[in-house]
């Protein structure tokens, strides 16, 4: 039985943590004018860091289930778990539209503040305050 | 090539190995499956009372999913540090859009349960095919916004 000691699985996260953040100040994505160069057409270089990203991830979460019982460190393996319905539906359009508004989403959000960029904390508190009115409007229809 | 990156593509498909390679380092050592927007409902059960962010499924995994959002801001300033310009950076996009984006944003990706990382890079590499019915939708809705805003404003960013 493996046990995993807490302290290292958070050495791991932040590891992991800081792969995506530098790689997301590396590719610009942390810049909202080249996210929204890549949505108005002028250069599609997001069709790159979202390749590259897949490519590694697809080969990843594809063959490490099938060639090891469990991950490396811990018992299982998380299966992401999604459905196809009404919120998934909506929720995307809302995330588009917000997403083509302003040209931030959640990642680049947070790592930006890494690099300087302070006019983040304006997305940043906008994506918090979202997210509570989405825990909000939740609770309350499994209230009613 | 130019005239689809006009910046050059070489940096933006290492940032997505790298982006690639972190996602993967947390799964195959620790199994787990990591989207950034989930940290944004898990962190508010630091302080919210209310039984939706009190789910199991937020508090138990709010302390990593903090950590991994350090790792975030921690690596970014690694490249600021080591090849990144002097000045910091900052956005022409006004705090209003910034504000306002973000509110969608946020509202919208704890709706559909994913976001750029989640639906994007871990569904697509699940293989999920709701995931993929998001990233269809939220990309062509993106572009149509952002398109539209664009005109409306004369072309500036």
């Amino acid at each position: 039985m493996k046990r995993l000691q807490p302290w290292v699985a958070m050495l791991v996260v932040l590891a992991g943590g800081m792969l995506f953040g530098y790689g997301l100040a590396l590719s610009t994505m942390i810049s909202p004018e080249v996210v929204l160069g890549f949505l108005t057409g002028n250069d599609y270089g997001l069709t790159l860091v979202m390749g590259g990203a897949v490519a590694i991830t697809l080969v990843c979460y594809q063959l490490a289930p099938r060639w090891m019982d469990s991950p490396v460190m811990d018992k299982q393996f998380m299966l992401r778990e999604a459905k196809l319905d009404r919120d998934t539906v909506l929720g995307s359009v809302i995330f588009g539209l917000g997403w083509g508004l302003c040209g931030v989403c959640p990642g680049p959000a947070i790592a930006g503040l890494g690099a300087g960029n302070m006019d983040m904390l304006w997305a940043l508190t906008g994506i918090f305050a979202g997210a509570y009115l989405q825990g909000w409007w939740a609770n309350r229809k499994s209230a009613a | 090539m130019q005239t689809f990156f006009p910046h050059g593509w070489g940096h933006y498909l290492a940032g997505g190995l790298l982006i690639g390679a972190g996602v993967s380092l947390m799964f195959l050592l620790l199994g787990r499956i990591v989207g950034m927007s989930t940290f944004f409902s898990s962190s508010w059960s630091y302080v919210s009372r209310l039984p939706y962010f009190q789910q199991a499924p937020l508090v138990q995994t709010r302390l990593w999913r903090l950590v991994c959002a350090i790792g975030l801001v921690l690596g970014a300033g690694l490249w600021w540090w080591l090849s990144g310009p002097e000045q910091a950076q900052h956005t022409l996009v006004s705090p209003a859009r910034l504000l306002v984006g973000g509110l969608l944003v946020g509202y919208g990706a704890r709706l559909s349960n994913g976001c750029t990382s989640g639906h994007g890079i871990c569904g697509l590499a699940s293989l999920s095919r709701p995931s993929l019915v998001a990233v269809l939708i939220f990309m062509a809705v993106a572009i149509v916004t952002a398109r539209v805003f664009a005109f409306i404003s004369g072309g500036a960013v």
